[in-house]
């Protein structure tokens, strides 16, 4: 028999799952508590007694693993202008699965930089300035970079005049400095690749170990790769069979978005504006989630908003807020705090939605009205796919993948008109996406059967 | 040509006219120029944008459809806001509804900051020879 084991070491939970190769089905899944501050071992070994106890005693193949644990992959993004080499560098870092924390453009202000020291990055992607273009921002940064007290490493990704230059300047403070291709050689001209290797090298070489993970990495078969790649990995292989797709995993401390269509335009009369985005788009809101983030999410969906939503008072819902913040486990047990778990996570999709998707504003000239497109036209994906504790969990997870669709209300976002809803309900998505590198097939068809449709009565 | 001088091109505001700037693209190009082509319906923002992060050492501006005047204004007061100071405005096209006497047209758009300003049908050699003038080449 050929059983794989995938193992998933997130912030709170660490998810294991044994894999029939053969038979393309899954034999048991198990999770236990993460055990990072003191030894991850330790949490591995109660999910895997756990799915021993399911399914009995295996001999496994082969063992692959995914983290997101000690905060994920943390990434920084510096650019030049905010639509331009800041959005490039934003949407590299988020392709290789990093959480990125802040994106700033033009050169990095004192507060800025304190910003940074707090924040604690494990990489920060520095580009800026076309080749052969602007040259002064990206070298004034790097020099301001260098002064942080703070072991970060730089990928340099900008105007490939300086690359050089500034690797020396970052290199003399101390600094890990890796110099690629930039994030876009060419006006608007998208070229995330590179940075997004160089994340991955950096990732197995420094972050694993900084991290915890060594003694996890000496158990596995593969390197260990950071959550969200994994599920883009799984994202990417499905669409190639059903056809279009965006996923939303909606978790306790961001909202991470996945596109994986072509977004050119459905409407006559449509120009082109801004950066061209990738086929495979993944954005990650660090502010929208349903623990760690609730705070942020709750300002920005607004308190009296969800309250008029659900016919809950306010005080509940800031009540609910207060317990997720001080015990991010909690998990919903009356109906009160089900309705208010399943809304802000409504709420998440919803925000989150408008920012992945792409838009349009139209102008009337003598010749007829003509729509102007920045970012990616999404109405005709196929299927809309919900992930995340509060969505798997959620007694009607339907109306909460609905605030993934166009709605009159935000007409000009170019959300999916009408979309197929699927439920990654046993928790499988990191790890399919682990199986996909060496068994495509057997991931893709696994995912088929695991994910349920939600239908119109559910 | 050993210097390379950059130059944004583009049809600004809600003007669609696309064939004039393809021309242009084409042949200040084949002359040597590193030329950056925005299209059509190109905003103020966006000129300044796409100069700010290549360096641009000029931006050719083009207007077809008899709404310059209004589109054009405040450009060279954003350049400086971006700290664009020493970048050359060019400005061509229709750049005003119908026949109006063009010394007076050239006037106002030599007030609002633009360094050259050009009448309908010029060709795209009359430009290129005052890029070579203005850039020393
Ligand atoms: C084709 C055309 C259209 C097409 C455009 C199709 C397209 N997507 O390109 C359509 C039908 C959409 C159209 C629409 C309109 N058009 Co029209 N159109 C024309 C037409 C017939 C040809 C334009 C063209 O392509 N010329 C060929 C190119 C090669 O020449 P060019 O554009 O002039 O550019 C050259 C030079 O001017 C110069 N140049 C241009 N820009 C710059 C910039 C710099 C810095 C420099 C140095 C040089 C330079 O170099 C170019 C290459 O040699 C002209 C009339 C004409 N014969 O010029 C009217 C014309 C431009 N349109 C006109 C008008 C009014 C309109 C409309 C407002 C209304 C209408 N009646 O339909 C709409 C506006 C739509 C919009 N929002 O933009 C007027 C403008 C009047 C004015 N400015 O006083 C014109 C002059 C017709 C007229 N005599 O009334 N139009």
């Amino acid at each position: 028999m050929n059983i794989l084991l995938t193992a998933d070491f997130g912030s709170t939970f660490t998810k294991v799952s044994a894999v029939d190769i053969d038979n393309k089905k899954i034999v048991g899944v198990a999770k236990s508590f993460t055990t990072i501050e003191t030894n991850v071992c330790e949490g591995f070994d109660n999910a895997l007694k756990e799915l021993y106890a399911i399914c009995g005693k295996i001999k496994f193949s082969k063992k692959f693993a995914s983290s997101s644990a000690a905060g994920g992959l943390k990434m920084i993004s510096c650019g030049l202008v905010p639509d331009l080499t800041a959005k490039a560098s934003k949407m590299a870092a988020s392709s290789a699965g990093a959480k990125v924390l802040k994106t700033y453009s033009y050169e990095l202000s004192e507060h800025e930089l304190e910003e940074i020291f707090v924040l604690k990055p494990d990489i920060i992607l520095l580009s800026g300035g076309i080749d052969g273009g602007n040259k002064d921002v990206i070298v004034e940064n790097a020099k301001k970079l260098a002064s942080i007290d703070s072991n970060f490493s730089v990928i340099v990704a900008g105007n490939k005049t300086v690359s050089g230059k500034i690797a020396e300047i970052l290199e003399k403070s101390g600094k890990k400095a890796i110099v690629t291709e930039n994030v876009m050689p060419e006006f608007n001209k998208l070229n995330i690749l590179p940075a997004k290797e160089k994340i991955r090298d950096l990732f197995i070489e420094n972050i694993i170990e900084a991290k915890g993970l060594s003694d996890i990495q000496k158990l596995m078969d593969r390197e260990i790769v950071p959550t969200p790649l994994s599920v883009y990995e799984a994202c990417e292989i499905l669409e190639k069979e059903i056809g279009t797709l965006m996923a939303y995993d909606v978790g306790g401390a961001t909202t991470d978005v996945y596109s994986m269509a072509a977004g050119t335009p459905t409407m006559l009369n449509v120009v082109i504006k801004g950066l061209p985005e990738p086929f495979a788009k993944r954005s990650v809101e660090g502010d929208i989630g349903v623990r760690y983030s609730i705070s942020s999410l709750l300002e920005e969906a607004g308190a009296d908003n969800i309250s008029r939503n659900i016919s809950v008072s306010v005080k509940e819902i800031i009540n609910w807020v207060e317990t997720c913040k001080k015990t991010p486990e909690t998990l919903p047990k009356t109906e009160t705090e089900k309705k208010i778990d399943e809304e802000l996570a409504s709420q998440a999709v919803l925000i989150s939605a408008n920012r992945h998707c792409g838009f349009f504003e139209s102008y009337y000239t003598p010749v007829g009205e003509t729509f102007m497109q920045t970012g990616k036209d999404l109405s005709d994906v196929k299927y809309i796919i919900g992930a995340g504790g509060s969505v798997i969990n959620a007694e009607n997870p339907k109306k909460i993948l609905e605030k993934a669709l166009f709605s009159p209300l935000d007409f000009s976002i170019l959300k999916p008109k009408s979309a197929k809803m699927l439920l990654d309900k046993k928790n499988i998505f990191a790890a399919m996406g682990l199986l996909s590198r060496e068994h495509p097939k057997t991931a893709v068809k696994i995912m088929q059967d695991e994910f349920l449709e939600l239908g119109n009565d559910s | 040509m050993d210097k390379k001088v950059t130059l944004v091109l583009g049809v600004i505001g809600a003007d669609v006219h696309a064939v004039g700037i393809k021309i242009l693209d084409y042949a200040i190009s084949n002359a040597g120029f590193n030329v950056i082509n925005l299209g059509v319906m190109v905003s103020q923002e966006e000129f300044i944008n796409a100069a700010v992060e290549s360096a641009a050492d000029a931006i050719l501006v083009s207007s077809l459809y008899g709404h310059g005047e209004i589109d054009c204004r405040g450009l060279r007061e954003k350049c400086d806001e971006a700290g664009l100071t020493d970048i050359k405005l060019y400005v061509g096209g229709n750049i005003v509804v119908g026949k109006s006497d063009f010394a007076e047209v050239k006037e106002t758009f030599v007030k609002m900051g633009y360094d050259r300003v050009y009448p309908p049908g010029t060709s795209p050699e009359t430009c290129i020879r005052d890029l070579k003038i203005d850039f020393d080449l």
